[in-house]
């Protein structure tokens, strides 16, 4: 049997459509030049010397005592992260579906769920020092204890499990609730307790989603770079060393080769846990629960878990509250009346405050739109159309889900500052603007994709169908039927990129030129100086902005997404 | 409408799937060759898996065939794109674009062919009334009985007056009472508007109360094409004559030529039935009994004995067991008629002509 012909003729029927062809082009042609080439031209510099192949990068890189440290460093904080997140995350999952609560409790966990989106990434790392330091309002002034560090392990494991818990808790919560209830009334049914019916039937059903969660915070842990680098002090993690590296001893191809070293961690767990979790899961947790649960009532299990639950939202809430009030005191630790603005002032009169938050805002405003309308296109080709380099356009948008920003920054570096190849060619984009957008698009593609693909999913591939068998092109069908469908997918594919862009940090530094001001860079620098009052002004501002804008297209979405419209009735 | 009607010619199509589990390659459709009046309601009947709707998305250009051509009218459309084929399909989960409402659905099509404002507004009102929903242009499509819904689709197919309108199982998801309006409907509209259909279903009474050509597909190949008498009457395998209303099967060897006719001895018995060609005695042949076509008497034809009666309202309907094989009875009218009961036995009486010997 010869599949030939039809291969011919699907192949002929592309091509009779420029539009679609030009677009998997392009996009072909982006994802090779901004994703694949730079981590391509990582492993190239790292094997390759002045004459051919070689390992002595990787025998330097690996004796040396730092790194191998660092190496040690990362998978333990990780390990212990991931754990803890999840373990945190099922309580709070567990609690919300299982257990009927206060109204005011619900709204807490929605809070703490928001704001590790909203807020950049090393704002928990600025309170917990401020709160817990040397001279933390707790610490010192509260207890009395003077020279209490919270630089190192500790401070990064409480830190990151803070702001990587509620990513745990609101994959669980999606799982815990597809759980059909039956099930455990069946097990109750035929005399087992409650616990034991968590032990034997919620948790077993729970499992490969626990390990999922686990992993994608030990990726997210070990990706990190804002929180080791405010709060780990001397205790050095990989994408802290790899920064170093390149800052401060200038060796790039060691920078390189240890960015190949982190690289290979996250991807191996990566295709562990979506190739091979992500399936289980999907396995076991299939169909839509039947029908509602019956919460639990019992006072002796709502009352120690709802008081454990709200105890940690508070103390979340406060560790994010901590950033504003800082930037009030006169001085952080010694003066704290009265209450003065002159920090937001000098953030603009003598810190370029102005310029950074247009930079910033500017830069991440172009990205955003571009991630948006790629992530959506690439969605409806994977989702919907089917020709012969899917796979590739499928599988490399996803791998940017699994490459740290460092590993990214690294690579541009190697990849574009002698131009394409070391050739000259486009060597332009170094140090331009142009290149932190491309950043910007690249870092927040792999979340807007996999919104879209889920959103697109659920649309009937009739629809479309329909579309095209009454006369429209590919263009058409995308632009009057796919786009209106999923509108509201793209509208928050749009806020995400803009906030995701707004607050990144890791890929940006390392790339950032004097010329150009950002706002996390900025932080950075500050909280890196004990500048702190300074850098919570600069959060403040930031998390006003971010939040601004994702209020803003709630609102916007409430009054023109269309899925409303369609739901309705 | 003005246009030429044109027919669908399939020439050797095949189409290879992948089976997804065991990874080999199998034929969905294999060598069909079909031809499709202009003018004329086809449908495409069969089991699920039977390769009918594969057909169909090869005629609309969703599939690509692996093997032979496919033309429209004198057209062979192959390379074509769904988007430039004369054909419009009526989808089976009706696939409205829930962002537009019922005007803009069926206008969509017009839109496309940038015809003029005013002329997209007359033909989308002349259409609407064609399928009896004027006033409701407004309406957005979640507004609308699944019924309604499916005239719309109807409607949007109709409007851009395709050369071939396609249906994939329209019916599938109405309730019963709604689907036996809806196909009346469907048929009125065909005849009205005098267009080419070809049309996917596995329902059979729909193909008989639609059709002037069913096309009886088994594992994707065309086991039948006929007019629904035709197929009814005269099926040319056990296959064609089990998935077309009930059918009971005789087995016999041949006695004797007894003229037009042939004795068959059936269970031990003789039997009289029709002859068809190259018959020879001795060879065992099958005949085909349709459960309204016989009725239970003292005397006269099989020996039986009853092992089910049960009332059925419009009729009675019996199991009978002549020797070892099990004959289904549906005896009409029963009220004034001699009920047999279990354990009864009695005779099976048939008319020759009113049998078929495959």
């Amino acid at each position: 049997m010869a599949k030939s012909q039809s291969a011919a003729l699907d192949r002929k029927k592309l091509m009779a459509d420029p539009i679609m062809v030009g677009t998997i082009v392009v996009l072909i042609a982006f994802l090779t030049l901004f994703i694949l080439y730079p981590l391509a031209i990582l492993l190239v510099d790292s094997f390759y010397g002045g004459n051919g192949f070689t390992l002595a990068t990787f025998q330097k890189v690996m004796a040396m005592p730092t790194f191998r440290t660092a190496i040690g460093n990362t998978l333990k904080v990780g390990f212990l992260v991931g754990i803890l997140s999840t373990v945190v995350g099922l309580l709070f999952a567990y609690v919300e579906v299982y257990v009927r609560m206060w109204k005011l409790v619900g709204g807490l966990f929605k809070v703490v769920s928001m704001l590790p989106v909203v807020s950049p990434p090393f704002v928990l790392s600025l309170s917990m020092i401020m709160l817990f330091g040397k001279a933390g309002i707790i610490t010192y002034f509260l207890l009395g204890m003077e020279d209490n560090s919270v630089y190192g392990f500790w401070g990064i494991v409480i830190v990151q499990t803070l702001t990587f818990f509620p990513v745990c808790y609101m994959m669980l919560k999606g799982l815990l609730k597809n759980i059909d209830p039956s099930l455990e009334e069946a097990a109750r049914d035929m005399g087992a307790s409650r616990s034991k019916v968590f032990m034997t039937v919620t948790l077993p059903l729970l499992l490969p989603g626990l390990g999922n969660a686990f992993l994608v915070t030990f990726i997210e842990s070990i990706a990190d770079f804002a929180n080791p680098m405010i709060i780990g002090g001397s205790y050095d993690t990989l994408a802290t060393t790899i920064y170093l590296q390149i800052t401060g001893a200038y060796d790039k191809q060691g920078a390189a080769a240890m960015a190949v070293v982190l690289l290979c961690i996250t991807l191996c767990m990566f295709i562990v846990q979506k190739y091979y979790l992500e399936a289980k899961t999907a396995a076991t947790l299939t169909g839509k629960a039947s029908r509602g649960r019956m919460l639990i009532e019992d006072r002796s299990v709502t009352i120690p878990l709802t008081l454990l639950c709200s105890l940690a939202t508070i103390f979340v809430i406060m560790m994010y509250a901590c950033v504003p009030i800082g930037a009030l005191f006169p001085t952080w630790g010694y003066k704290f009346t009265p209450l003065t603005f002159k920090w937001f002032g000098q953030v603009f009169s003598r810190y370029h405050g102005l310029q950074a938050f247009r930079d910033s805002f500017v830069l991440s405003l172009i990205a955003s739109p571009i991630t948006a309308l790629l992530s959506m296109i690439i969605s409806y080709l994977v989702v919907k159309r089917k020709f012969k380099s899917k796979g590739f356009i499928e599988a490399v948008s996803m791998l940017a889900m699994a490459v740290p920003g460092t590993v990214l920054g690294v690579g541009y570096i190697r990849g574009f500052s002698g131009g394409v190849f070391h050739t000259g060619f486009m060597q332009g984009l170094y140090g331009s603007a142009a290149i932190l957008v491309i950043v910007f698009v690249v870092r927040s593609l792999p979340t807007g994709t996999r919104s879209g693909i889920s959103a697109l999913r659920q649309i009937d591939r009739s629809i479309e169908e329909s579309a095209y068998d009454m006369g429209a092109d590919s263009f058409k069908v995308f632009m009057t039927v796919t786009l209106p469908l999923i509108k509201d997918s793209f509208l928050s594919g749009l806020v995400t990129a803009f906030v995701r862009s707004i607050t990144a940090i890791s890929a940006i530094i390392l790339l950032v030129t004097p010329s150009v001001y950002l706002i996390t860079v900025q932080i950075n620098e500050f909280a890196e100086k004990g500048a702190y009052s300074i850098a919570c002004a600069f959060a403040t501002i930031l998390i006003l902005i971010t939040y601004g804008s994702v209020l803003l297209m709630n609102l916007f979405i409430k009054y023109f997404g269309t899925s409303k419209k369609i739901k309705e009735g | 409408m003005s246009k030429v009607k044109k027919g669908v010619r399939l020439d050797h199509i095949s189409k290879i799937y992948q089976d997804p589990k065991t990874g080999k390659d199998f034929y969905a459709v294999k060598d069909t060759s079909l031809t499709i009046e202009p003018g004329s309601f086809v449908t495409l009947l069969g089991p699920s898996g039977c390769g009918k709707t594969t057909t169909l998305r090869m005629i609309a250009g969703f599939e690509s065939p692996d093997e032979g051509e496919i033309y429209l009218g004198e057209q062979a459309i192959n390379a074509l794109t769904p988007n430039k084929r004369d054909t419009a399909m009526v989808f089976q989960s009706y696939a409205l674009l829930p962002h537009y409402n019922v005007f803009d659905n069926v206008a969509y099509g017009l839109k496309l062919r940038k015809v003029p404002k005013d002329e997209i507004q007359k033909r989308v009102m002349r259409i609407l009334d064609l399928v009896e929903l004027t006033g409701m242009e407004g309406r957005m499509t979640n507004q609308l009985s699944g019924g309604q819904q499916q005239r719309v689709a109807l409607a949007r197919a109709l409007v851009i007056e395709p050369s071939v309108l396609l249906f994939d199982e329209p019916l599938s998801n109405l309730d019963a009472k709604l689907r036996v309006s809806m196909r009346t409907e469907i048929r009125r509209i065909q005849q009205e508007v005098g267009i080419t259909a070809i049309y996917v279903t596995h329902d059979q009474s729909e193909a008989m109360a639609l059709s002037d050509n069913i096309i009886i597909m088994n594992q994707g190949v065309v086991a039948q094409m006929g007019s629904p008498q035709e197929i009814y009457y005269h099926p040319n395998s056990e296959f064609v004559a089990d998935f077309i209303g009930e059918a009971n099967f005789l087995k016999g060897t041949l006695e004797k030529m007894d003229g037009d006719h042939a004795v068959l001895k059936v269970e031990g018995h003789s039997a009289r039935v029709p002859a068809k060609e190259g018959m020879t005695p001795g060879s065992e042949y099958t005949v085909v009994l349709r459960p309204e076509s016989a009725v239970l008497a003292d005397q006269g034809g099989l020996p039986c004995e009853v092992t089910l009666s049960c009332f059925m309202g419009s009729y009675q309907n019996y199991h009978v067991k002549v020797g070892n094989t099990l004959v289904k009875l549906t005896d009409y009218n029963p009220k004034n008629k001699r009920i047999y009961q279990v354990r009864d036995q009695c005779r099976l009486v048939f008319d020759p002509e009113s049998v078929h010997i495959l």
